[in-house]
């Protein structure tokens, strides 16, 4: 089809030349990314592995490799001074999870009902929900703070987990909503005709097809509350409480050049789970990145 | 929306003002188990809406004409904090250019990477799968505290940044993030590194070009540029737009690169005072609850009117397909 349009086209006499080997444009443009992914990666691959080196090497070589690979900063990092990675990591998870838990939940719920159910002021409860996707976080951070403060709530895991059991997520629930509307109405039709309720529409016909939206929502909802500082900044004076980006901060604040290399053990351990779980759902993520700007 | 209960709205309209059938009465007694379903439904939302949200919000507003420090009750002092903001707070107009200079330089950087990296990525490829996931990673991890810390050592004087520079020639011994002149460069480098979700939108976009357009644009005769300029970009536009709008107001509120690059506190001499950042002194590390407020209401001010010029920018730029 292309090769006889082109047949029969007069060919252009500024035009481009058609004549490069393909195989050689293939290998030009292969080369240029890989180029581009050596230089982003490379800072990252390079912490890596500094963290199997011994420490007085750390800052010796560009190089990736090491004479004498040793575990020596992960042992010593875990534990280093007063700071205690087994706790922050056991914060870290349950605070995710219970966020997580809390987001699926609450996104699914609202979503249903923007998705499937007429009510009046749909539309301006709508509007609100889109509205909040763009309000700076900075706004409700002081009241909330003197909320929660107010409460007794400082210095436990409550400021960090309750909001996301009330929908706090606009970008999820818009994600969910957009998801079900794509779903055939059919479905829920023949089960109202078989006498379900919407509660059963929604459990038993609606979140089992809503997979792939509840899987992104819950990696997004684990990766914001792993990477968050702000939140347990301002709520976990109480070293114990600490989540890992908190023991990081403490880690930085405290080490001199002699032990950088257990910092960067511990940096590449809190980015391990992140990592770790994107790749194992990466097709399911990036069509949702692709699809709704989700970062 | 409605189709699933159109049939039985002509059915009501038809019989307006006999007497209710049996069967109106289901028909409203459905719409209205569906409406009380559909707050049942939305009772958490609702409530975080109104005791997380709008609340809070009001009650900032509140304090934005206060001084408070959560010790003794607040009071009202009309407008004296934005007053004090523009004509007595050296610190708060040198966050308001460094956050000015953050955005203008990182968000066109960002769009530019981005997009040369969806075009360059814009073919049925080999191992499009596994580029894609790599080019994704940084946008990841790129706002946690371990790759700013990272970056705080990589750009030290003594970081690997210097020694790559050396590899090549240039001498640079003194520390990235400790003159007052590069750190904020450091972290608009931060920024852009993160460029991977960007490009994954861009990536959804370029590869939905109609292929005959390209053909069409071949036959007469355009060019590498002349297809990008003239076909890619025009359609490509709404997402540009999307984009653009959403780094904007995300560089806006940027605080944990700054926070922890800089050890808290914004330097070298308030290079790095985000206004986020300075935000945050105000109102935790000061306690003055009524001057954060009153930064954050002006966030809200600021970026509304960013957001509103955007949309109205739009219908001069922004093409959509049936145009």
């Amino acid at each position: 089809m292309i090769s006889t349009i082109q047949a029969r086209a007069p060919r252009p006499i500024f035009g481009r030349k058609q004549s490069t080997n393909p195989i050689i444009r293939a290998v030009v443009r292969h080369a240029l990314i890989i180029c581009a992914l050596v230089i982003l990666l490379y800072p990252l691959v390079w912490m890596v592995a500094a963290s199997f080196r011994p420490s007085n090497q750390i800052f010796t070589t560009l190089g990736l490799f090491s004479a004498h690979p040793t575990l020596a900063n992960y042992t010593e990092g875990w534990g280093a001074g007063r700071l205690n990675f087994s706790r922050y990591f056991i914060n870290s998870f349950l605070i995710a999870i219970l966020s997580i838990v809390g987001n699926l939940i609450s996104c699914s719920v609202t979503a249903y009902a923007f998705a499937r159910l007429n009510f009046p002021g749909k539309k301006f409860l709508f509007a609100m929900l889109l509205g909040t996707m763009f309000l700076p976080f900075q706004v409700t951070l002081v009241p909330q703070y003197i909320m929660f403060n107010y409460l007794g709530w400082i210095n436990t895991y409550l400021p960090l987990i309750v909001p996301h059991w009330f929908g706090v997520n606009a970008f999820f629930i818009f994600l969910m909503v957009q998801f079900i509307r794509s779903l055939p109405r059919e479905l829920d039709d023949s089960a109202r005709l078989d006498g379900c309720g919407h509660f059963r529409i929604f459990t038993r016909i609606i979140m089992p097809l809503a997979l792939p939206a509840i899987g992104v929502v819950a990696l997004f909802s684990f990766v914001w509350s792993w990477n968050d500082f702000l939140g347990p900044l301002l709520y976990l004076g109480r070293s114990d409480l600490w989540t890992v980006p908190l023991g990081l901060k403490a880690f930085l604040d405290s080490t001199g050049q002699s032990s950088y290399g257990g910092l960067f053990a511990m940096s590449t351990l809190s980015l391990a789970p992140i990592v770790g779980f994107f790749i194992l759902a990466q097709r399911l993520l990036l069509e949702g990145i692709a699809t709704t700007g989700l970062k | 929306m409605t189709s699933g209960t159109t049939p039985q709205q002509t059915l009501t309209k038809t019989s307006a003002g006999s007497e209710a059938t049996p069967r109106q009465l289901r028909w409203r007694s459905r719409r209205a188990r569906e409406t009380i379903a559909a707050y049942v439904f939305l009772t958490p939302w609702i409530l975080g809406m109104v005791l997380l949200t709008l609340g809070p919000m009001l009650y900032s507003l509140y304090l934005s004409f206060t001084r408070y420090n959560l010790l003794s009750d607040p009071k009202w002092v009309g407008f004296a904090n934005f007053v004090q903001m523009f004509t007595a707070d050296s610190r708060f107009l040198k966050s308001v250019g460094v956050t000015l200079v953050y955005v203008l330089v990182s968000v066109p950087l960002l769009l530019v990477v981005s997009m040369l990296l969806a075009l360059l990525l814009n073919k049925s490829m080999r191992f499009l799968t596994a580029y894609r996931v790599l080019f994704y990673v940084p946008s990841l991890i790129g706002a946690s505290v371990a790759i700013a810390a990272l970056w705080r050592l990589i750009f030290g004087a003594d970081g690997i940044i210097n020694q790559v520079l050396a590899v090549v020639g240039i001498h640079h011994d003194s520390s990235w993030v400790g003159s007052p002149h590069d750190a904020l460069t450091t972290l608009i480098i931060l920024a852009v590194w993160a460029f991977g979700s960007m490009m994954i939108i861009f990536l959804a976009g370029v590869r939905q070009v109609p292929r005959e357009l390209y053909e069409a644009a071949a036959i007469d005769g355009a060019g590498v540029f002349r297809k990008f300029f003239s076909v890619t970009l025009p359609i490509l536009t709404p997402l540009i737009f999307f984009n653009t709008l959403m780094a904007t107001i995300g560089a806006f509120q940027a605080f944990t690169g700054a926070y922890v690059v800089s050890g808290g506190t914004g330097g070298p001499v308030d290079s790095t005072l985000f206004y986020t950042l300075y935000l945050y002194q105000q109102g935790f590390a000061q306690l003055n609850m009524g001057y954060a407020a009153a930064m954050a209401w002006l966030l809200v001010i600021v970026l509304a009117a960013v957001t509103g010029f955007f949309f109205w920018t739009a219908r001069f730029w922004v093409h959509y397909g049936d145009e």
